[in-house]
């Protein structure tokens, strides 16, 4: 059956306080997810209590202030700083977002940060995304096309055909969709979830590519795709504002299309 | 502990060319089911008592028979595809979710088929 209780060695404690205010009375409190795979310890929460005078004002700011001056024990996964690399995709306040466009000013009461939900924690905020990828992988996300190109240039879209993919290829494989939802949770074994979905309409969309049918054809299961129930949670959490729903039931139109 | 590849597990046996027809039977039935509801939701309203023998004349009226009969026909098999899919949500271990679905689909074709025989009784009269 679906488990609905984390397992024994899962369950979270109450993990140390460090304050960090050095005497300032703007101050804000990190509550962060803590686990060690070499200690063998349950997963706790350490709570941070940052000076705000001299922090920047993103969560990941706050993040690598914390790691550089308070305790450099902390793990998590950062790169561009400006949302393009997906690499901070982080559980923040109760919702999956990027830490560095996330405004800690949002932020009601303590900065409560998670790893993305129902992944498989590799240390501290750093979630497995082995199969993630795979799924991303499993799609084929590059162009299949049987017409030769033009030998003389690139092959041509008209500006209609551009804003078709203009959205779904600004996906940036973050995993906030997918974590998101709980279908995934469930059956992420089998599910591909909306970002590999909405790859996948990225590419059956595509006016230059020409395996449309292939590809429907490999999506077409009751677990592939057919698992995505409408709960929406994909889109409503979205770090760059995408539609993965929309794009799956557009999939399920296609498939629908074809067969009546 | 198994070293296959992420992709390879992905892939598992590869796609079951179906899930299509599941998802538009829930839909049609669902439509079908929201015209047969209001008429039900109006019929019982409208009926002038609740005893034995104004449900025995409701149901002996022809139209009202056949309209019966597609409601729990439809409805048990829009509730069989809907419970089918939470059995695949929910149901990880493949030997009890195969007994489940076996079982749902027994359990919902029993009431479908009792519900049948008890509206043509009354409905033709015994």
């Amino acid at each position: 059956m679906a488990e609905f209780r984390l397992p024994k060695n899962s369950r979270i404690k109450k993990g140390k306080h460090f304050d960090a205010a050095n005497g300032s009375s703007n101050t804000k409190t990190f509550a962060v997810y803590r686990w060690d795979p070499s200690t063998g310890e349950n997963p706790r929460v350490d709570t941070y209590e940052v000076d705000m005078d001299n922090c920047g004002p993103m969560v990941l700011d706050a993040l690598i202030k914390i790691k550089n001056e308070i305790d450099p024990t902390l793990t998590f996964r950062r790169s561009c700083r400006e949302g393009i690399c997906g690499s901070c995709a982080m559980n923040i306040d109760g919702g999956n977002t990027l830490a560095c466009t996330r405004d800690i000013k949002d932020v009601r009461g303590d900065v409560k940060i998670y790893p993305l939900p129902h992944m498989n924690v590799v240390k501290d905020l750093v979630p497995d995304l082995t199969n993630f990828y795979a799924q991303y992988a499993s799609i084929k996300p590059w162009l299949q096309s049987r017409t030769p190109p033009p030998p003389d240039r690139e092959r041509l879209q008209s500006k209609e055909d551009q804003e078709l993919i203009n959205e779904p290829s600004a996906c940036i494989l973050c995993a906030c969709c997918s974590t998101s939802c709980p279908s995934y949770w469930w059956n992420s074994d089998r599910y591909l979830g909306p970002a590999a979905l909405l790859a996948a309409y990225r590419w059956l969309v595509d006016t230059r590519d020409d395996a449309t049918g292939e590809r429907l054809d490999e999506l077409e299961d009751p677990f592939r795709l057919y698992r995505c129930h409408t709960i929406m949670n994909c889109t409503q959490t979205c770090p760059k504002g995408l539609n993965p729903a929309q794009a799956i039931a557009e999939t399920k139109k296609m498939l629908a299309e074809r067969k009546y | 502990m198994s070293l296959r590849t992420p992709l390879g597990r992905v892939l598992g046996l590869g796609t079951a060319k179906d899930g299509t027809a599941h998802w538009w039977a829930q839909r049609v039935s669902g439509a079908g089911l929201a015209i047969l509801g209001l008429w039900f939701a109006w019929s019982i309203a409208t009926l002038p008592d609740y005893d034995h023998a104004s449900a025995v004349a409701f149901i002996s009226e022809p139209v009202n028979a056949v309209l019966l009969l597609l409601l729990t026909v439809t409805m048990g098999y829009h509730s069989y595809l809907g419970v089918q899919v939470v059995i695949e949500d929910y149901v990880h271990s493949h030997g009890i979710k195969i007994t489940a679905l076996v079982l749902s689909r027994f359990a919902h074709l029993f009431l479908a088929v009792a519900a049948v025989f008890a509206i043509l009784k009354l409905g033709i009269g015994a």
